[in-house]
């Protein structure tokens, strides 16, 4: 009898657990592969790891030597230049093409695949195609030369003080087509009435657009920043296919510094302590959106 | 991509109207053109390349870059070509891909038809280590691949993506299962169906849609992922990303561009073609990993 009541019981309490089991491998991968490895990589940080890690405790000495390196400061000045000129180009490129492709076009069906198809591509694609395409000896100068423009000149490729703009170039050609996807959303959810209402009062288009429906997409404007804030820190592949952090360290981002430092410079300790910068700037940028986005969704 | 009804209230006089045109087509041509730039050039003799245009299309149409890309350009040490590194990118992405997909697939349902105390953490946790800058975890990876011994694997760099794709399946399928009526799952659990049951009976076969959505997703950032590649594989273990790179930045002998070109149109062939058959799809796992919270 006793054997009985408790077998059911037991099916049932492991009935209960199931779905916590279920889940339970997932979620260790995730706290050992995600946070357990950012622990190690955060305390190899503070260790005399050269080309293995280690585990001398060396304190603050890496982050010390890290930020006297005119290489970081380089990859750091690099990031904001990129950084910056990547969301502000692919914000406006976004929203203007959002907004032209917004005003009843017949050919949108073809037109808006077109701008958005380069994000399919993987970066290296994209950095091998406008490689070529800016090198001066082959791509666009080499054509200009031969339509008979001899004194054309584009070697931003080349120089040390423009290469980063490059970079901008690529990037915003493979990113733009997203944003302005994301727009074209933001664009469709306005509310007609508010704009027919406008419209009776006589305010032009332009007003229509700088005064109503600009403002309402602040939330998009939001949601392009981060998405945007987070590649451009991300940013390794198309900077290694484009220019390989060259000429000279012109094009260095904190992503090639950290690849670099740990992996053929035997450096360990200080590429760790750049990982966990990088880190930090992505945290900075991700964890207030998520906190106000979970936080507004559970009051809506 | 099927166009949703443009059914924006503002009007426009005829002039604007050819103007905005113009500037779409510009745009257009902006967009397409390094596409172009790259398949005329594959398909033109090396010599042309040099002394015509990038622009003009062949005199001389050769496929012989294509073929030298496949299987004789210098990878390397080794004239293979890109071939083995096609295969090796597939046998990495294809059970990457599924084992994350089954993995979120699962995940989500628990987190929305089975809560427990806690269970918001979890999720929390999860999403998070969606947007982690992967250097951070690039050292300790290295050594446990070694420690495994599956270091410069094919298999290795599989388990890699899995474990890495697993936070973004997990949020693409909770999203998706928290909008389904949770008075089914109810409704069967008092019928005293189990819990597989419930979830292949009840959820699957309404989970299409985001099946798509999410191998999609993954099948396009593992194919086209280089960090992992170039960190953890060995030189028979490379993936497409990594090859098309070592061919294309060999510094040894004449730079073949159209040899180049060809082998870039390879590495992008499978995302594109994804691209084109299901951009609807691509396009709305591009929405959902990067707005939703």
């Amino acid at each position: 009898m006793a054997q009985a009541a408790t077998a059911p019981s037991a099916r049932n309490y492991l009935q209960e657990l199931l779905p916590r089991l279920v889940l339970a491998p997932s979620f260790a991968a995730v706290l050992i592969f995600v946070y357990g490895f950012i622990l190690f990589t955060g305390y190899l940080s503070f260790t005399d790891s050269k080309m293995l890690p280690s585990f001398g405790w060396v304190g603050l000495e890496n982050y010390s030597k890290l930020w006297a390196l005119p290489h970081w400061w380089r990859a750091l000045g690099n990031l904001g230049i990129f950084g910056s000129l990547y969301i502000i180009i692919c914000s406006v490129l976004g929203l203007g093409l959002a907004i032209l492709l917004d005003q009843k076009i017949r050919a949108e069906g073809v037109l808006r695949p077109i701008y958005l198809y380069p994000m399919a591509l993987s970066f290296i694609v994209t950095g091998t195609a406008w490689k070529w395409f800016l090198d001066p000896g082959i791509g666009l100068e080499h054509t200009m030369h031969q339509w008979g423009w001899e004194s054309f000149s584009f070697t931003w490729i080349k120089d040390r003080n423009f290469a980063i703009y490059t970079v901008v170039i690529a990037a915003v050609w493979q990113s733009s087509g997203f944003v302005m996807a994301m727009f074209l959303a933001g664009l469709r959810g306005v509310d007609n009435e508010i704009i027919k209402a406008a419209q009776m009062d006589g305010a032009s288009n332009l007003t229509i657009y700088r005064r109503i429906i600009i403002p309402m997409m602040r939330p998009v404007f939001l949601s392009a920043f981060v998405v945007l804030a987070h590649l451009a820190i991300k940013a390794y592949d198309l900077v290694v296919a484009l220019t390989g952090g060259g000429p000279g360290q012109a094009t260095e981002l904190p992503a090639t510094f950290m690849y670099s430092y740990t992996f053929t410079r035997n450096s360990m300790g200080i590429g760790a302590a750049s990982a966990t910068i990088m880190l930090i700037m992505i945290a900075s940028v991700i964890v207030p959106y998520l906190y106000s986005e979970l936080s507004t969704g559970r009051k809506s | 991509m099927s166009a949703a009804a443009p059914d924006t209230a503002v009007r426009t006089a005829s002039l604007t109207r050819i103007l905005i045109y113009c500037a779409l087509i510009l745009f257009a041509f902006y967009y397409l053109l390094p596409l172009y730039v790259m398949l005329v050039n594959s398909v033109k003799p090396l010599d042309e390349i040099r002394q015509g245009d990038m622009l003009s299309l062949p005199q001389q149409f050769t496929l012989d870059p294509w073929f030298s890309a496949w299987s004789t350009a210098q990878i390397g040490v080794q004239p293979t070509g890109l071939k083995p590194y096609f295969l090796n990118s597939i046998l990495m992405v294809v059970p990457a891909v599924a084992a994350s997909t089954l993995l979120g697939a699962l995940n989500g349902y628990v987190l929305t038809k089975w809560r427990f105390p806690g269970d918001n953490l979890v999720f929390t946790l999860m999403l998070l280590s969606c947007f982690i800058p992967f250097q951070i975890v690039l050292i300790p990876m290295a050594k446990v691949l070694g420690l495994l011994g599956i270091a410069g694997t094919t298999w290795g760099l599989s388990l890699v993506h899995a474990i890495y794709g697993i936070g973004f399946t997990t949020l693409f399928f909770r999203n998706y299962y928290e909008a389904f009526p949770t008075e089914l799952v109810r409704a069967a659990m008092i019928d005293g169906a189990s819990f597989f049951q419930i979830f292949r009976r009840i959820l699957l076969p309404s989970s299409g849609p985001i099946i798509v959505v999410t191998v999609i997703w993954q099948f396009t950032n593992i194919w086209n992922d280089f960090l992992f590649g170039v960190s953890f594989a060995d030189s028979y273990s490379l993936p497409m990303t990594v090859a098309l790179n070592n061919l294309v930045s060999s510094s040894t002998g004449v730079k073949e561009y159209n040899v180049h070109f060809a082998g870039a149109i390879l590495a992008a062939l499978p995302t594109l073609i994804v691209y084109v058959v299901s951009g609807r799809y691509f396009v709305r796992g591009l929405m959902a990993g990067a707005v939703k919270g």
